[in-house]
């Protein structure tokens, strides 16, 4: 490795901790703006990815439709108080050109209800495309697909992982 | 999970206007719901035959408790058998889903086709004379059961009762011609996941059958201004009472028109939104029903909303916990567009939906809210105290349909 790529790993390390920060302090709101303005983000489930089959869990094609899932979940949507805790590791960077990257990296996610139970929620990996200078300079995603490893989600998935 | 003395079950004298508690914390009846139900004189939702289209397929599933191959064999004919090998009881398939020619237990490697006939039993004449089965074993008088199996329009039922009627009887003529209408050509599978519910099996069903739960639970529309109250719709019973349907018709002009009031009235309110191509939809079918639910004793639900549709399978998994596996599918003559609006709209479904995350939520609340009254009932009386179709949904018909029902199977 060398000082070009240890910076350009450090620089999508940071995106990935703002954005497990935002989530995880329940900053949704912000959630949106770690993609660039048409970006796409979507859970689905490695089954289904290794069968070929599209369905996602949760997609947006762009910040708006993002903004509308969190308004949903701020307005309308009716689920118990909760909290996630990410753990995101082994981020292994793939160059696509000078403006892109991939990367690949594992998550956990522990949810903890108000009545107190703490549960690993979701297990899996993010695959990644990331624009290295979005707005302000800092990288954004053009699509983070979020592949859980199982294909049972417990009770609801509301916030976005 | 709770004891309930015997004496203390008895159904309240109010009929199907009441449901004692003990129906969604009992051990026992959840043994005898096992029994009476899902491998009695009913007809359980085991698949698409999209899922299984080759000869060789098979995936596998459940009929309550009981693990179930579901096979198309050589001849190209639908199978289902319990997934036990006939030695020890092993499940004889292990993989959800595959091609194959035949089934090997990995215990002993007892080998059976896809018929669920037992073919071979590994060394069942011993090793060079020793060891073996007696001359006299009959193994194959011990193979796994063996469903009757019915194909209807694309969906795939099993039963182990020869005394239950057939499919389309089951069904009731007014709730097969409304299964037909969604199953109205070839499918194609879109994807599939599950959902573990924090409660009874029957709470699911019982919220899928309450038409008058949608407005007040679900408020993704109302919250953003999308649905009207004058929607025409109406809830119609079939079956014995277990089965129903409920639909909605809203003109998919008048919504795009909703579109644009709800853009400028909610405004005001402060909620929008922002992309309401969520929410383009095409009328397919034709007839302007925006909404079908189609819920079939004791476990199926085909499901249209708008443009997504799906088959969803509620799976006891002991009395306070339920597999619920949605399967989205589309049809095989579905262009591009199509097939990207069905998995767009997607987001209106399963543990994530926009009009579906609270079911799990809600039915979890019963099972919390009932752990200390078994000998308390819950009031079903929304719509009057018969079982009936109507066209009102602010209704509760279809649950005590539910109910009847269940107490003519399980003798209650």
């Amino acid at each position: 490795m060398n000082v070009a790529d240890i910076g350009q790993q450090l620089r999508v390390e940071n995106l990935f901790t703002r954005y497990v920060h935002a989530i995880d302090e329940d900053r949704l709101e912000d959630w949106p703006e770690f993609f660039v303005e048409g970006g796409a983000y979507r859970i689905i489930t490695a089954e289904n990815q290794e069968r070929g089959f599209a369905l996602p869990i949760l997609s947006a094609s762009s910040r708006a439709m993002m903004r509308d899932r969190v308004s949903a979940l701020r307005h309308a949507n009716i689920y118990e108080a909760q909290r996630y805790r990410h753990a995101v590791s082994s981020v292994l960077l793939q160059p696509v050109d000078a403006e892109t990257v991939r990367a690949v990296s594992n998550f956990i996610v522990v949810r903890t209800l108000h009545s107190g139970e703490s549960t690993l929620f979701a297990s899996g990996r993010f695959h990644d495309r990331i624009r290295l200078a979005g707005e302000a300079g800092l990288p954004q995603f053009e699509e983070r697909v979020v592949v859980l490893d199982s294909r049972v989600v417990d009770t609801l998935l509301a916030i976005p992982i | 999970m709770s004891f309930v003395p015997a004496e203390s079950r008895a159904w309240p004298a109010e009929g199907v206007t009441r449901v004692p508690y003990w129906v969604y914390q009992d051990a026992e009846v959840y043994g005898r719901e096992q029994e009476r139900i899902f491998r009695g004189e009913t007809w359980t939702f085991l698949g698409l035959e999209a899922e299984v289209p080759q000869s060789g397929d098979f995936k596998t599933t459940f009929m309550g408790d009981m693990p179930v191959v579901l096979a198309r064999d050589e001849n190209g004919e639908l199978r289902a058998f319990e997934n036990r090998c006939a030695h020890r009881g092993a499940l004889l398939c292990l993989k959800g889903s595959g091609n194959t020619r035949e089934l090997a237990c990995v215990y002993h490697n007892w080998t059976y086709d896809l018929q669920g006939n037992l073919t071979a039993v590994a060394f069942r004449k011993g090793i060079q004379g020793k060891g073996g089965m007696p001359r006299d074993a009959r193994p194959e008088n011990h193979a796994p059961r063996k469903l009757r199996v019915a194909g209807y329009h694309g969906l795939v039922f099993g039963t182990l009762s020869d005394a239950a009627p057939s499919i389309e009887d089951y069904l009731g003529p007014e709730i097969a011609a409304r299964a037909r209408r969604v199953m109205k050509e070839p499918v194609t599978l879109l994807g599939g996941y599950s959902q573990m519910l924090p409660n009874n099996w029957k709470l699911y069903m019982d919220n899928v059958k309450d038409t008058y739960h949608a407005s007040l639970l679900h408020l993704f529309f109302t919250t953003f201004r999308l649905n009207r109250l004058e929607q025409k719709g109406g809830v119609i019973v079939g079956g014995d009472g277990g089965n129903h349907v409920s639909y909605t018709m809203m003109k998919t002009d008048a919504l795009a028109t909703e579109y644009e009031k709800a853009g400028v009235r909610s405004a005001r309110h402060g909620y929008r939104l922002e992309a309401p191509e969520l929410l383009e939809s095409v009328d397919e079918i034709g007839d302007g029903i925006t909404l079908q639910i189609l819920a079939v004793f004791p476990g199926f639900v085909l499901q249209q909303i708008m443009n997504s549709l799906a088959v969803r399978q509620v799976i006891p998994k002991g009395v306070n916990r339920t597999e619920l596996v949605w399967t989205c599918f589309g049809y095989a003559s579905d262009d591009p567009v199509m097939r990207e609006r069905r998995l767009r709209q997607a987001n209106l479904i399963g543990p994530a939906g926009y009009i579906s995350m609270e079911d799990g939520a809600a039915t979890g609340f019963v099972q919390r809210g009932v752990a200390g009254a078994p000998e308390h009932s819950a009031l079903v009386e929304m719509g009057g105290r018969a079982v009936a179709s109507d066209e009102s949904r602010v209704n509760e018909t279809s649950v005590r349909g539910l109910w009847q029902a269940y107490r003519r199977h399980m003798g209650l």
